[in-house]
């Protein structure tokens, strides 16, 4: 029962990074209709950028450990945001006319664009954060004790996700993204600036991954450049499984995948971890195109 | 016209078919790898370039036909070359087992699924599945190709070889492409629905554009384990499928032409500027957006079919 | 004879019943019209017939087979040929290789008689090229054969979308909104060139908003509105019938 919870908590903790991931891919998805494939490179440029902003600026020191993460955070957050709205404008805005498929190789472009650039510059290696940023202790849940990381990153990640479903349910900018995802001509009619919109959607989303990249490296300790697909791969399986295009389905999938994953590779097989998540992403793509959350849609002829 | 495009092939097989008298082991082993890549891009066209179906994971059918060849040949001794119809069988058989429940969804769901099931098949090659396929580490002692009764061993011997296969397949897959076969592929990248109502069993060719691509990318697994003669799961990882998949785009996608030049660029090029070997993906990466934005149809696009009419009006109506 | 009927078709999506149990018969060698006003259920109705939705209740039989359950493409060799409302061309091909999608059903040979180049395979794409260009010719578009579709005028796009129609070989043509955006004189042509599918033993069911040319060239008239059927009868029956004059003086104003 003791090995079933810390599994489960485990599996919560990555759910809720799945979950930021996938907030990225479903947000662009609902606005665009397109795959973002550079996405999971994004987070992965969060994770590098988290470490060489932690070994060069020294914020814990002189922040304190608690206040210094959140500084961290908030840099990495932002600096990821920017890359995402340069790679709009860059990758997909003069495309956005195109056959859809020239967008999906632009993304895969984009994507192999990022992953050997951080190969390049960090170098092909695992790289390693330092230790003992966090205090290493666990902490007192009803009788079991998990590590106070794990617990950090899945509270994180619920408090960025309400005050995502937050902006969007109540903010005027998020009334437009909702009206641009559900039909994006009558949105323009409406007098939304549907390339704001576009914009804000490619700084939230990427903003978010990076969080998540951060998180991997504070959770995991190491971090490569070729991460970002695998990453990316199961959190758009999590926004598939919570229906694309649908924000509390992301989280909601992000989570479910997490903890089937972990729970998977505890009790069925660990060699076959990865092997889950693309069997679920399968599995729900032939009998379930829409999702657990998502709706059908006819396609009109 | 067509003498012209018979004068090049002729002329670029004449140049590759002196270049091992000329060049060391090394860089005829270059041009090895460079053929190889040309095979499993030409057959990887016939589901991207042709079909317009994305497959990012078309290192798994290389794998099925790499592996099928490995394992019959340590286990039971069958002479390599002999297997190819079987590796061919083999991962065609894998492809329409793998196809036909996924065959429907939308491109951009089907590219996703590909990396899914090509991480699959290597996870499962790595976690030695049904305990014959050597786990991590492959399978090794590979027993050396013949010929009717010449063994091929050295870099030179093996030229030959690939490069025999790849002008094979282009004399094949040029045929293929003037055909009610090719243009039924092309018919459905370019809009289903049309081609359905048409009269075209879309999802039939789709199918068949996967099971024949497969087929051709496990026959060219079954020479790269003549190469090697020791195979391993790291050889089928899906950054294989993306340079299968990027010198396509680059070169031209749906053209032979194109594609034979990708793979020179995209395998070749690094090893001229040694320099470059590193950075080669980032620029690839950054050429495949250019390349969308500017020029779609890659560095050589496919050209437009020729046909001999009956009417001379027409064609030269069209010049 | 009565070579397509619907029995009491109908076709929902979510809530909104797009075809409401509707019938009709379209005698073989006739032309027939079906008209209404926008959002009719016209387009589903060919949609029905041609395989891509498929009705909730009612039967479509073609020469006394069911449709309901063959595949799109299986109910084009049937003998079944349709253009499309919004213009569905292969728009970076050839003229000709369009027309010879539409020759596809006809022919046999697969990948491998082509790779080995067989006799047959070269024969077979011979007689479909000559066959392709004679339907070419039949709608006035031979000499642009070699040009790709999307070069052509809006009008001669609609010509090819039927030349590839009746490449299918079919024994009913069914033409969405053929005249859409053409000009008078194309009009004019295309009334010539539909009574001359006709003369060619081809039955004909086509949707069209030009009053004129369904006057003119339909032996009979199907009326919805609505997804139901409100009127159906000759040229002028329809002209006199009040249920299809306040349908249509209540939608359209202009």
């Amino acid at each position: 029962m003791e090995e079933f919870f810390q599994q489960l908590t485990n599996g919560l903790a990555v759910g809720g990074i799945y979950a930021l991931i996938a907030l990225g891919y479903t947000m662009v998805y609902g606005v665009l209709k397109l795959i973002n494939f550079a996405h999971g490179d994004l987070f992965t440029i969060g994770s590098y950028l988290g470490l060489t902003l932690l070994t060069s600026l020294f914020l814990s020191d002189r922040l304190g450990p608690g206040a210094g993460i959140v500084v961290l955070a908030l840099m990495v957050m932002g600096l990821v945001a920017l890359v995402g709205a340069l790679l709009e404008r860059v990758a997909y805005r003069p495309l956005r006319h195109s056959p859809r498929l020239s967008a999906v190789v632009s993304a895969l472009g984009a994507s192999i664009f990022f992953s050997n650039t951080l190969m390049l510059i960090y170098g092909a290696r695992f790289q390693v954060y330092p230790q003992g940023i966090l205090p290493k202790t666990a902490i007192d849940l009803f009788g079991l004790y998990v590590p106070l990381v794990r617990v950090l990153i899945l509270g994180a990640s619920v408090v960025m996700m309400i005050a995502l479903y937050a902006f969007i349910q109540k903010t005027k900018i998020g009334t437009a993204i909702r009206a641009a995802a559900i039909d994006q001509d009558a949105a323009r009619l409406m007098g939304i600036d549907v390339n704001r919109v576009i914009l804000m959607v490619f700084l939230i989303g990427p903003a978010l991954g990076g969080a998540a990249g951060l998180m991997v490296g504070l959770h995991y300790g190491q971090i490569n450049f070729t991460m970002g697909w695998v990453y990316g791969l199961k959190a758009f399986t999590a926004a598939i499984l919570g229906g694309i295009g649908n924000i509390p389905g992301a989280m909601v999938g992000g989570i479910l995948l997490g903890v089937i994953e972990a729970l998977g590779a505890a009790y069925l097989s660990i060699a076959w971890k990865d092997a889950i998540a693309f069997g679920v992403l399968i599995f729900i793509l032939i009998v379930r195109p829409t999702g657990l959350l998502g709706e059908r849609v006819a396609e009109k002829v | 016209m067509t003498e012209k495009r018979f004068l090049v092939y002729g002329g670029v097989a004449a140049l590759l078919a002196v270049c091992p008298l000329f060049l060391n082991a090394y860089w005829t082993d270059v041009l090895n790898s460079i053929g190889l890549y040309a095979a499993l891009g030409l057959s990887l066209n016939l589901i991207v370039g042709h079909a317009g179906l994305f497959n990012l994971g078309h290192a798994a059918f290389y794998a099925v036909g790499a592996y099928t060849a490995a394992i019959l040949n340590t286990k039971f001794h069958i002479p390599i070359l002999a297997l190819m119809p079987l590796c061919g069988l083999t991962a065609g058989l894998f492809a329409l087992l793998i196809a036909r429940p996924i065959i429907h969804l939308r491109g951009d769901y089907l590219c996703i699924v590909t990396i899914g099931v090509g991480e699959i098949v290597r996870i499962a090659l790595i976690n030695n599945v049904f305990g014959i396929t050597g786990g991590a580490n492959g399978i090794f002692g590979i027993a050396r190709p013949s010929l009717m009764g010449w063994v091929i061993r050295r870099p030179q011997e093996f030229f030959y070889l690939i490069w025999a296969f790849v002008a094979l397949t282009v004399f094949l897959f040029h045929r293929l492409e003037n055909s009610r076969f090719g243009r039924a592929l092309n018919y459905l990248r370019e809009d289903e629905t049309a081609a359905e109502g048409s009269g075209i069993d879309t999802a039939h060719y789709k199918l068949m554009a996967f099971v024949l691509g497969a087929a051709w990318a496990g026959m060219v697994g079954n020479i790269y384990a003549a190469k090697m003669t020791i195979i391993a799961p790291e050889s089928f990882s899906f950054w294989e499928s993306v340079v299968m998949f990027t010198l396509i785009i680059l070169g031209g996608s749906g053209s032979i032409p194109g594609v034979l030049l990708g793979a020179f660029l995209i395998v070749g090029l690094p090893e001229v500027f040694r320099g470059f070997t590193n950075a080669r993906m980032m620029v690839f990466g950054a050429a495949m957006i250019a390349m969308m934005i500017f020029r779609t149809g890659g560095i050589l696009p496919a050209r437009p079919r020729r046909y001999e009419l009956l009417k001379e009006e027409a064609a030269e109506e069209s010049t | 004879m009565s070579l397509l009927s619907l029995r009491r078709v109908t076709k929902s999506f979510g809530g909104l019943t797009a075809v409401h149990s509707v019938s009709f018969e379209v005698d073989s060698g006739t032309i027939v019209g079906l008209i209404g006003p926008n959002g009719a259920g016209k387009t589903t109705v060919f949609n029905l017939i041609t395989g891509i939705y498929r009705p909730d209740q009612g039967e479509i039989l073609f020469n006394n087979t069911s449709l309901l359950r063959l595949p799109t493409h299986r109910i084009i060799a049937l003998g079944i040929g349709r253009t499309f409302q919004t213009i569905r061309l292969f728009q970076n091909l050839t003229v000709l290789e369009n027309v010879l999608a539409g020759c596809h059903c006809r022919m046999r040979c697969g990948a491998v008689s082509a790779m080995l180049g067989l006799a047959r395979h070269r024969k077979e794409e011979k007689k479909a090229i000559e066959q392709a260009m004679n339907a070419l010719a039949f709608v006035g578009l031979e000499k642009s054969a070699l040009q790709q579709a999307k070069n052509l005028s809006y009008g001669n796009q609609r010509l090819l979308e039927v030349a590839r129609a009746l490449a299918t070989e079919p024994k009913l043509l069914i033409l969405d909104e053929p005249a859409g955006g053409m000009n008078e004189q194309e009009t004019a042509a295309l009334i010539d060139l539909i009574r001359k599918i006709q003369e060619q033993g081809v039955t004909v069911l086509l949707i069209e908003h030009d009053m004129n040319l369904v006057m003119r060239v339909c032996e009979k008239i199907v009326v919805l509105e609505y997804g139901s059927k409100i009127a159906e009868g000759s040229p002028p029956e329809i002209k006199a019938n009040p249920r299809v004059i306040e349908a249509y003086l209540g939608t359209e104003e202009d």
